[in-house]
């Protein structure tokens, strides 16, 4: 009963962000753009550019389930979290999907009751050290001064991998990695540890990147990908699958710039067909158009495109695929079947 | 004695004038009696001159020095290398993002800005109808603002592209000058109650008729309590209001099930938006940022705080231990704990205490935490306003018959309140500056941006120049408010001796 | 009589709730309370039902479980196998030490800086006063970022101690500046320490003695006890002869470079340090103007007053316009106080672990247990803010002007 007066007065102030109910993809059709929790700025995954258009690697996936849902891109508002506040907030309903280096773990897929619907970026936790230091593994790091992100798992696998080892450290403990990067350019600490695809970015835009050298441990494993709210399958179902057709896209060969050929007519292979939608009905199996995968795929292109445009070796952030190439060149990333 | 006048040894003529001693006038007495007043004073102005050179012997070259020019920190490195300069700030980055910097990620008003810079591509796109009248999807959208952005000047897009921002922001100083200014006409104030209204209605946008119905409705919750306090009583009267109150703003019958009827507002909004549909574009709260972020959590906490901290201070006096007790342990509960913890309380748990399903933006939430904090900072300078007032006018108002909210509103507030103006300015200055704890949290605030501007590879690892562009906003923007609460202490203080 | 006992009795009508002002307060409360109670109990049926939907309850369990990460600054010692409670603890005990030593710099530099902006040197009072401007006007987050990144970026790194090397040990070779902090010998406490210390605590009860013995002698006949002088010999002597005489318990260690890092001794981080000044800094501002005008209070006829008793300079000051000033500007100094730990809690900006980093940060953010975590973090400012303004009270009762 207080809930409909309540409601009825929040209404009437007109700033209620409406309320979360369980079917998401409802919300956003109603709404018509897609809340995307996003980072406040990461080099080559999230970034304004000075006329305020924001770009990057998970920017790119956000702007991809836009297009899923709604058929544009650009119907994307992006809500700036932190990473203290980040699972709160799409808990909360204030965010429809978090697109934001968040790593999929046991506790928060369970007890903080989120989904992680897909992997966008298999990464790890590395470290970054001076090259005139002459260390060539963690190993040797005893007694090292160590800049860390707080809010991350990675002040707990840290604290894991020294224990193990047997060796000790000192935590200096910074808020962004804007500022670890000053600590550690200024001598500060001896070693700089975050994601290897941080470690990379950051890198990228010291004045002699070639000072530097990532040390070849990974101590840990950092899948990263969009996570929603734990219960509403189809709006996961979306989240995975657009993700799912950027990865196939790029291993059938669909591209931004033949897309909208491919997709005139049908082809000679059925699983380019069925992921365009020329042939079966799978955009209505998940609530959308049967052309929502050739809107996906014209925003910016397919998964290997996206990679190679922001974070890719022929950026400034200049990572490899590594893991993150396609299974069928030894990578991780995998497509699922579209049928 | 007339005869002494002739004794040869005394002068009869005025000597000229003569110039003082060295030492005694001019700069020189000014410096021996300013600088070189004894030993002591003369060490310490040596050590003070030491200490002066040394910051801007270590400073300057590096501001003046400053490029201003350049696309990214790495061309900026470039040209100091190119020049030969040790050390050269780069000012580019403020060249650059100077308006995000003000204003966030506000939109700008882009057919203002197409049409009066950008005419003929707009003519060459196929014209305002088809470029943002439903023709150009989003991404064509974005692609012609971005093109057009890069050809407007800055100075441009300042003033005309966020012409809403800023007509908020001037009508602010009318609202709030008859306020500060006692010398101007009352009427004003009249604006200055409508004024929230048309802020909310510029900034936000949408329909315009929601802030028209929305202060009609209060307006009328007002008047219908007026009204009937005269026929039944002032009881009667706050029924009367409260139930005006409900049924436009609220659903009372929803408790029975009965929805659709009321509130009222809704479908009086409706059917005036179905005739004259007028309004601006809508702005989602998530855009706003910047220092005009700053400026309206401070000054909308400010505002509403005051009739709350007024409440409170009063509640504080009051001779009803348990409205003392309440009043006392929220004061002293807010105070007692860091802004910054309310900020998280506002951001991760405010929507457990709502009721379940309901959400509402983080915006809305910060200023909501932001007037209970400052309203608990006012009502303790509401409190030595009330307190420095003389016994003798409680006694007054007391003896003339006046009831306690007739006494309240016509002899103690206004005077009480007229002595804590200075005070609640620096509560103000207080507030403004502990905005920037809501990058904490999230918000876009000015150092919020700065993390956002180091995250382009353009200009990772710049900081400085940021921090001196946010920190110079602020302390202008203080700095002239403390001036005006210092120059009103001093007036104030000349009336009351 | 008969005309007393015909004063009509009054009978109670229920109307008199609302218009007899003896009744009415009762009826507000009784409305007040109400409400009061209802609001509350929404509260937490609304807690209680959105913790349920999000499939939470509210426990404090986790304070008992492993905490998983370091933290380098320790008062007490903790590894990050011990728990969240001792995490917590250590992030208290943080706040509290740069508080209260924040508190002491704070009131030094306020003053310096308060008594200097009165200066008749020109140039001083305004390079004091600009100083104070500067501070007060500008966002202490932006303070608190501004001297890291001076102190991060001023101070040589450890590397370049080394041989050839452009930054070297001060104080003899005891004390580095280095940008990771400033490392100071440590003392070494070895067996018998304990009676020095026990020496210097009975020297500085002393010294109380003294004083009080003091007064009472100038009270009674007018004649002065030199008490400086005394005083620094009751606290000097008997110590060192103790310290020799057990056989020099206490040595310092000292730190000395070692693989990365300097090793031994103490070391005072950057973080702590950038905090430390910079709250200090910001509240010595505040406190600087609370000085000033607490000076310029007490009115100049007192000191002429003074000046006409015969008294001298520095009597003046210390009899007369000190304890004056002081009750003016003990209690907004207080209050200052209270800002400076409230404000300590911006140590998140440089990644100092105090109880915002450790209870209401690591914690909350590994356990998701933002309600409990935010609460107990809540619940200790409040304390702390309630025993400093009980603090302030009961001097302000203590020196409230005797108006008889």
């Amino acid at each position: 009963m207080t809930k409909t007066v309540f409601i009825g007065a929040l209404a009437v102030a007109g700033l209620t962000a409406g309320i979360a109910s369980a079917a998401t993809l409802d919300d956003v059709k109603a709404r018509g753009s897609l809340k995307c929790g996003s980072n406040e700025g990461l080099a080559g995954f999230a970034a304004p550019d000075a006329n305020g258009n924001w770009e990057g690697f998970d920017v790119s996936l956000c702007r991809a389930i836009a297009a899923a849902v709604l058929g544009d891109g650009q119907a994307v508002e992006f809500v700036p979290l932190t990473s203290q506040t980040r699972f709160t907030a799409l808990a909360a309903g204030e965010v429809d999907v978090l697109v934001r280096n968040s790593t999929w773990t046991f506790t928060r897929d369970t007890d903080l009751a989120l989904d992680f619907p897909a992997i966008n970026y298999y990464d790890g936790q590395g470290f970054m050290v001076p090259r005139a230091l002459g260390v060539s593994s963690a190993a040797e790091l005893d007694g090292a001064t160590v800049c860390i992100q707080t809010g991350t798992t990675t002040e707990l696998n840290l604290a894991d991998y020294f224990r193990a080892n047997g060796i000790s450290y000192e935590p200096v403990p910074v808020a962004t990695n804007a500022e670890g990067q000053q600590q550690y350019l200024a001598g500060a600490c001896d070693v700089y540890t975050t994601d290897i695809s941080g470690l990379a970015a950051t890198r990228a835009t010291f004045e002699a990147p070639g000072d530097h050298v990532i040390l070849p441990e990974v101590v840990s494993k950092e899948p990263l990908g969009p996570a929603v709210r734990h219960g509403d399958n189809a709006w996961g179902d979306i989240v995975r699958w657009t993700t799912h057709a950027l990865v196939a896209a790029e291993e059938y060969g669909v591209t931004k710039a033949n897309v909208a050929e491919l997709a005139a007519a049908p082809t000679d292979n059925p699983e380019v067909n069925r992921l365009l939608g020329t042939e079966g009905e799978l955009g209505a199996m998940i609530g959308l158009d049967a052309d929502w995968a050739v809107k996906v795929l014209s925003v910016a292109g397919n998964y290997g495109e996206i990679f190679e445009a922001n974070i890719g070796e022929s950026t400034a952030v200049g990572l490899a695929r590594g893991l993150n190439a396609q299974w069928t060149d030894g990578g991780l990333m995998y497509g699922g079947p579209f049928r | 004695m007339t005869s002494t006048s002739k004794v040869a040894y005394v002068r009869t003529d005025m000597l000229p004038e003569q110039a003082p001693p060295p030492g005694v006038a001019g700069p020189v007495k000014w410096l021996r009696e300013n600088l070189f007043s004894g030993w002591f004073n003369s060490l310490m102005t040596i050590l003070a001159i030491y200490v002066v050179w040394s910051v801007l012997s270590g400073t300057l070259p590096w501001v003046f020095n400053g490029i201003w020019d350049a696309g990214s920190l790495n061309e900026c490195r470039e040209i100091r290398d190119a020049r030969g300069l040790e050390s050269a700030a780069c000012w580019a980055v403020i060249n650059e993002r100077w308006l995000q910097m003000l204003f966030g990620f506000y939109p700008t008003d882009n057919p203002v800005l197409a049409r009066l810079f950008y005419a003929e591509e707009l003519a060459a796109a196929g014209g305002a109808e088809v470029v943002f009248g439903g023709g150009f999807n989003a991404t064509q959208q974005v692609e012609f603002i971005s093109a057009m952005k890069d050809d407007v000047s800055n100075a441009a897009i300042f003033f005309f592209g966020y012409w809403r921002p800023l007509a908020a922001l001037g009508l602010l100083v009318v609202a709030v000058a008859p306020v500060l200014y006692s010398n101007l006409p009352r009427s004003l104030l009249i604006f200055s109650l409508a004024y929230p209204f048309i802020a909310f209605f510029l900034l936000w946008g949408g329909s315009v008729w929601l802030p028209v119905l929305v202060a009609l409705g209060l307006l009328a919750t007002v008047m219908a309590g007026r009204y009937a306090s005269a026929f039944v009583g002032s009881l009667g009267g706050l029924i009367v209001s409260l139930v005006v109150f409900a049924i436009i703003f609220m659903n009372p019958l929803g408790a029975i099930g009965v929805d659709g009827l009321f509130p009222l507002l809704p479908q009086l909004r409706g059917a005036l938006d179905g005739v004259m549909p007028w309004g601006l574009p809508y702005t989602a709260s998530e855009n706003f940022g910047g220092f005009m972020l700053a400026i309206i959590i401070g000054t909308s906490g400010i505002v509403l705080s005051l009739p709350l901290g007024i409440a409170l201070a009063l509640g504080r006096q009051s001779s009803m231990p348990l409205i003392k007790w309440v009043c006392v342990s929220f004061i002293e509960v807010i105070r007692g704990v860091p802004l910054i913890v309310w900020l998280f309380t506002a951001s991760t748990l405010l929507n457990y205490f709502l009721p379940p399903g309901t959400t509402f933006d983080l915006l809305l939430r910060v200023i909501i935490m932001v007037t209970l904090f400052a309203s608990a900072y006012l009502a303790e300078v509401v409190r030595g306003g009330l307190a420095a007032l003389p016994k003798g006018q409680y006694e007054a108002a007391d003896s003339l018959g006046l009831d306690y909210w007739k006494s309240m509103r016509l002899i103690i507030l206004p005077q009480a309140l007229k002595i804590s103006i200075p005070g609640i300015v620096n509560t103000f200055i207080g507030l403004f500056k502990d905005t920037t704890l809501v990058v904490f949290i999230g918000l876009r605030d000015p150092l919020g941006l700065t993390n956002a501007i180091r995250a382009t590879s353009e200009w990772n690892g710049i900081y400085w120049e940021l921090y001196i562009f946010v920190g110079g906003l602020f302390f202008m923007f203080c700095f002239f408010m403390s001036r005006y609460s210092m120059y009103l202490e001093r007036r104030l203080r000349t009336d009351h001796r | 009589m008969a005309d007393i006992s015909d004063h009509p009795r009054e009978t109670f009508r229920i109307s008199m709730l609302l218009y007899d002002a003896r009744y009415r307060s009762l009826t507000i409360q009784v409305v007040a309370a109400m409400l009061i109670m209802l609001f509350l109990a929404q509260l937490v049926d609304n807690t209680v039902t959105n913790l349920a939907v999000l499939g939470k309850d509210i426990s404090f369990s986790f304070l008992w479980s492993t905490a998983g990460y370091d933290i380098n600054q320790q008062i007490i010692p903790f590894t990050s196998q011990d728990t969240h409670a001792r995490a917590a603890l250590v992030g208290i005990l943080n706040t509290l030490l740069v508080a209260v030593l924040g508190c002491i710099l704070a009131t030094v530099i306020g003053v310096f800086a308060g008594v200097l902006r009165l200066s008749k040197n020109w140039l001083v009072a305004r390079v004091m006063t600009f100083y104070v401007e500067c501070m007060r006007n500008t966002p202490l987050l932006i303070w608190i970022l501004i001297v890291f990144a001076v102190m991060t970026e001023a101070t040589p790194q450890p590397r370049d101690f080394r041989e050839g090397g452009t930054a070297a040990m001060v104080f003899a070779d005891s004390v580095a500046v280095t940008n990771r902090g400033v490392f100071i010998p440590r003392p070494i406490w070895a067996d018998g320490s304990g009676i020095v210390v026990a020496f210097l605590i009975l020297s500085i009860i002393g010294i109380f003695v003294l004083r009080y013995v003091a007064r009472k002698r100038q009270e009674d006949t007018g004649q002065q006890l030199p008490v400086l002088r005394l005083s620094l010999a009751m606290l000097i002597v008997p110590v060192t002869l103790a310290f020799f005489a057990v056989g020099r318990p206490i040595t310092l260690e000292y730190p000395e470079l070692g693989g990365f890092n300097f090793e031994g001794g103490l070391q005072v981080r950057n973080s702590f340090i950038a905090l430390w000044l910079a709250l200090s800094l910001y509240t010595s501002a505040f406190i600087a103007e609370i000085v000033r005008s607490g000076i310029l209070a007490v009115s100049k006829g007192q000191t002429e007053a003074a000046f006409a008793l015969g008294m001298q300079p520095n009597r003046t000051m210390q009899l007369i316009i000190l304890p004056q000033a002081l009750r003016v500007i003990i209690p907004p100094l207080i209050s200052q106080f209270l800002n400076l730990t409230k404000n300590s809690s911006l140590a998140l900006a440089v990644g100092y672990m105090d109880a915002r980093s450790t209870l209401g940060g690591i914690t909350v953010n590994q356990t998701g247990r933002e309600l409990e975590g935010i609460l107990l973090l809540g619940i200790f400012y409040l304390i702390t803010s309630l025993i400093i303004s009980s603090a302030m009270n009961f001097y302000n009762s203590g020196v409230k002007l005797k108006e008889r």
